[in-house]
């Protein structure tokens, strides 16, 4: 007996046993959610259960949600998605990366249930996949980074140097020096999503090196805290991070997962689902930009709030030639703009960074 | 070029929570117990050294809070060992277990609230950052030069010889075991009151496992501590302005270098003892293992 | 006053009585602090220790009780051989990465290559890479007298630094779009470690825990090498007048344990894991620890203590899925049941007696 067939007589068995109590219509509809972190990160995880409290109150008793918090990847992830859809949900979200091929596996047996995994590239029939265009928002954040720094030297905190992490160190830094032709970007991997002394000491690094603007793409309030000591400002990451306004927190960079949340339960619960990619940025309103304090001048303001509502509207990318590479080779053309697919896959910096990506 | 002095001052700063549980788990381990709960009791410190900041206002009143919570979040893991006499590894793990579901459970009103400032002592470095300096010649002066020093390193050398001159073995230890949980607390609470200035769960991200690498690194004394969490503390630092100056590092081969140093210097301390029979400061004679007095 | 008399035969009445009584302890103080955090305490611990064996899922989550379980019992078993000799591996979780991570170069290097010998191949190399990972504390103790406590432990970091060196360096899998983390092995059927009878959730790595359980109660009971172990534990001074040399054990024990954990970790990546990851190491190699005691480092104990934590983890899942227990008030509640476990297991090697003062 090959695999193959295993895997066929299992889920053959999973569905017979699964597929006898059907979902009827006037019971409410059960989305399971599972996340890698716990509920209180502060962040990456506290937005993604923002949302999934955003469904319960668009669709009151017409649907029940759960969760499981702190799932490691890996094999743990498998078994726990599989518990959501054996205790009856129908719409799952598995909101990282790394749950990707564990989602995968279970949507094999489980072919009535809908999954939904954030940020992978694997679909089937019942899986789709989401993302949001985060480096529309670091477009914004890296023109009021340029207007703002003083020393016209800005810093950028990576948590690890994969393909989203690159476009928005590559977002900022062009956004940065359309307003600032002098500004130099100063970049630090942190090698983790999420681990505060570490920010620290990542923002003292950037700081000490007479950096005065700090971007983050790791999780803490850290660098914020470290910024508000040296009189730098920085940015919010993930959440509003509002506690740290009106300065250091001059901006943020908002996860808003709950307009995608709510417009997929709403197709299952009208029928209307189908398995496709879905990325969207600051036009659907996934990615959000927090309120611009007054820490920043009036006319930088408008300017970040042109930018996106340009970007939101659809008439500007912000990867738009021409453009070079960090070696010297042409990227995209005058007026070219870049594809999804060649972003997808960013690994390298554009011209005028002249930090290394760690290979 | 980067500025050394800067840099140093900057290190002074990112060692300061591993030296504070480092020198904590020094006098632990020194009184003969082995207490791998670190990284739960600086947890718990930094949970409740957090709250405790924010509702009085006052930031030294949260540092105290830290000390109280981790001595007593240790109580438990000394119970066990002092009194159940379970084993040591396996009630510290259960320890860290405990402790970070604990402060996980209680830290949900603390979300999202920031701490109240601190301002600077001399050079613009925390207070604390001086205090925990402060407590290495204190704690290597209780160790070698006061009279209670000498009984806690005979009990950790020797405790069934302790024992037999009278002295109380599980009341040292279970002192030892507080102090270690309270120097725990306050390391944790520097990062969530002094760096971080939020609560989130799992702040403390693995730093009350590099607290352990350092006490072997010292070879068990408190001079050694500080160099250990200079040397650990450092390698991020460095590693960290490195890139930040542009140079390119290779990150997690470098990450590695402090454990292989404490390998290396462990095996030179331990060849040295073996063949030479000189005296000097090693791992202590009982540490790890299980007293009972059968009389 | 009272005070501890040790016993010098375990009572065998009390060996299964105690972790009864330390579990319904557990159930009590748990269920106050189900009460406190405003749960219905007796729904909270029928889903914790009941569901996941007999709930309305029970179907899948019975075999999963052996998928969560095995590599705890695996590791454990090794563990527990060098324990009985005062022989402290505390370092399994690295030898568990470094099993991992040598098993699966084999597979990544013989990709897409579909022989029947690259399973097996990865088996030896898994085995292979926890030894050599677990024999650099054992040379350094025999050789320079280091401890292998400390050297064990510090292998842990050094190892869990070089899967993040794995995850984006030399592993990184070449179609992953950039993203960290090797190819998945589960897709590559020459290197897959599948559930060998459909439903069962049995894979090699609980065939291995099995004949892991066997062999070292037969190691342990019936060989002279068990005894010499045992001897060494209980009595060093005596068992080297006796012939057994230090040296030898201290390599047998550290050998045997980590060929076992790293075994497991290769088991892990080949089968349920499926991917080298920056996080391959998930902590198993300390559970195992913890598990090693609660079953008083006997192989049957080991069985039905990994039984045991792998039913709080799955019941745990449950408690969050269906009562909407935060994850951290099952955290709090395993805290709880080891406390409870290794605190009541003084009654078996000690009877409590009243002192006689004159």
């Amino acid at each position: 007996m090959n695999r193959r067939q295993l895997i066929a007589s299992v889920a053959a068995l999973t569905t017979i046993s699964l597929a006898a109590p059907t979902w009827a219509q006037d019971e409410p509809l059960k989305v399971g959610f599972i996340y890698v972190g716990p509920v209180g990160d502060g962040g990456w995880t506290y937005q993604h259960d923002l949302a999934r409290k955003a469904v319960e109150a668009e669709f009151g008793d017409r649907v029940e949600t759960t969760f499981i918090e702190s799932v490691p990847e890996g094999a743990d992830a498998e078994r726990a998605i599989t518990q959501l859809a054996l205790a009856g949900n129908k719409l799952i979200f598995t909101t990282s990366f790394g749950f990707m091929d564990a989602t995968v596996n279970v949507a094999k047996k489980f072919p009535n249930v809908k999954f939904e995994h954030a940020t992978g590239y694997k679909r089937a029939d019942n899986v789709a996949t989401y993302d949001a265009r985060f480096y529309e928002g670091r477009a914004v954040i890296g023109t009021i980074a340029g207007r703002m720094t003083k020393s016209n030297k800005i810093g950028y905190i990576g948590s690890f140097p994969i393909p989203e992490v690159i476009q928005g160190i590559n977002s900022s830094f062009i956004h940065a020096r359309k307003v600032n032709p002098d500004v130099e970007m100063r970049v630090v991997w942190a090698y983790s999503w999420f681990d505060p002394a570490k920010e620290a000491d990542a923002a003292a690094a950037l700081l000490a090196e007479g950096v005065d603007v700090i971007l983050q793409h790791t999780d803490s309030t850290a660098p914020l805290a470290k910024a508000q000591e040296a009189g730098a400002i920085g940015f919010g990451q993930a959440s509003d991070m509002a506690a740290f306004a009106p300065s250091p927190r001059v901006s943020s960079i908002i996860d808003n997962w709950a307009p995608y949340y709510i417009k997929r339960v709403g197709q299952v619960l009208d029928g209307s689902w189908t398995s496709e990619a879905t990325w969207a940025g600051i036009g659907d309103g996934e990615v959000v930009i927090g309120e611009i304090t007054e820490a920043v001048p009036a006319e930088v303001k408008a300017e970040a709030e042109a930018l996106r509502d340009k970007i939101g509207a659809g008439e500007y990318h912000p990867f738009t030639g021409p453009l070079n590479k960090a070696d010297g080779s042409v990227w995209l053309a005058e007026g070219q703009v870049a594809t999804d697919k060649e972003l997808s896959g960013m690994n390298f910096f554009v011209e005028g960074i002249t930090a290394t990506i760690p290979k | 070029m980067i500025d050394l002095f800067a840099l140093f001052l900057m290190l002074l700063s990112a060692s300061t929570p591993i030296l504070f549980a480092a020198l904590g788990e020094l006098v632990t381990e020194r009184a003969g117990v082995l207490n791998l709960g670190v990284e739960g009791m600086m947890i718990v410190g930094a949970l409740a050294g957090f709250a405790a900041a924010h509702h009085t206002g006052n930031p030294f009143l949260g540092f105290a809070a830290a000390a109280l919570a981790g001595a007593l979040i240790a109580l438990p893991f000394a119970a066990l060992t002092q009194f159940l006499l379970a084993n040591q590894v396996a009630s510290g793990l259960a320890l860290t277990l405990f402790g970070l579901g604990l402060a996980a459970l209680f830290g949900k009103p603390m979300e999202g609230v920031k701490a109240p400032a601190m301002s600077p002592g001399p050079l613009g470095l925390n207070w604390i950052v001086w205090l925990g300096l402060l407590m290495v010649p204190t704690i290597w002066w209780f160790l070698n030069r006061s009279r209670a020093g000498l009984i806690l390193r005979g009990v950790g050398e020797n405790h069934d010889a302790a024992h037999a001159l009278g002295y109380d073995v599980r009341r040292v230890r279970i002192a030892a075991i507080a102090f270690g949980g309270a120097m725990a607390g306050v390391g944790g609470a520097f990062i969530s009151i002094a760096t971080v200035l939020q609560w989130t769960e799992g702040m403390t991200a693995g730093a009350g496992w590099i607290a352990l690498a350092i006490v072997v690194f010292s070879n068990w004394t408190a001079p050694g501590v500080l160099a250990g969490a200079w040397l650990f503390g450092g390698v991020t630092v460095l590693q960290l302005r490195l890139q930040a100056a542009g140079v390119r590092v290779p990150v997690q081969l470098l990450s590695m270098a402090p454990y292989l140093a404490t390998i290396i210097v462990l095996v030179a301390i331990s060849a040295r003892q073996k063949y030479s029979r000189r005296a000097g400061g090693t791992a202590p004679g009982s540490l790890g293992q299980d007293f009972h007095a059968l009389r | 006053m009272i005070r501890l008399v040790p016993r010098s035969e375990a009572a065998p009445l009390l060996q299964i009585a105690t972790p009864v009584l330390a579990v319904l302890a557990t159930m009590i103080a748990g269920g106050i602090l189900f009460a406190i955090m405003g749960y219905d305490p007796v729904a909270a611990i029928r889903t914790i220790f009941w569901d996941p064996l007999f709930g309305p899922a029970a179907g899948y989550s019975r075999p999963q009780l052996l998928v969560k379980a095995a590599p705890l019992i695996l590791i454990a078993s090794g563990l527990a051989v060098g324990f009985r000799a005062g022989i402290w591996n505390i370092g399994a979780e690295g030898q568990y990465i470094i099993g991992a991570i040598c098993g699966a170069a084999v597979a990544l290097a013989a990709y897409p290559a579909p022989e029947m010998w690259i399973f097996p191949a990865m088996v030896v190399a898994g085995a292979a890479g926890g030894w050599a990972w677990g024999m650099i504390p054992a040379l350094l103790r025999n050789r320079f007298g280091a401890s292998e406590i400390l050297v064990s432990l510090m292998l842990v970091y050094v190892a869990q630094r070089i899967a993040a060196w794995m995850a984006f360096g030399p592993m990184r899998n070449p179609e992953g779009f950039g993203m960290p983390g090797s190819r998945n092995l589960q897709q590559y059927p020459a290197a897959a470690n599948p559930e060998l009878i459909p439903g069962t959730g049995a894979h090699w790595g609980v065939v291995a825990a099995a004949l892991a359980v066997l062999a070292t109660w037969f190691l342990m009971s019936r060989h002279i090498r068990g005894f010499h172990i045992r001897a060494a534990g209980l009595a060093p001074r005596a068992a080297r007048f006796a012939g057994v040399k230090p040296e030898t054990l201290v390599a047998f024990c550290l050998g045997l344990s980590s060929a076992l954990a790293g075994m497991a970790g290769l088991f892990e990546v080949a089968g349920p894991a499926g991917q080298i990851t920056d996080t391959v190491g998930v902590g198993y190699g300390f559970t195992a620890i913890i598990v090693a005691f609660l079953g008083r480092l006997h192989p049957v104990g080991i069985l039905l203590a990994g039984l045991l934590l792998a039913l709080t983890y799955i019941g745990g899942e449950l408690a969050q899925l269906t009562l909407n227990l935060p994850a951290a008030t099952v955290q709090v509640f395993q805290g709880m049941l080891l406390f409870f476990l290794l605190g009541f297991d003084l009654l078996t090697r000690f009877r409590i007696a009243r002192r006689i003062t004159a």
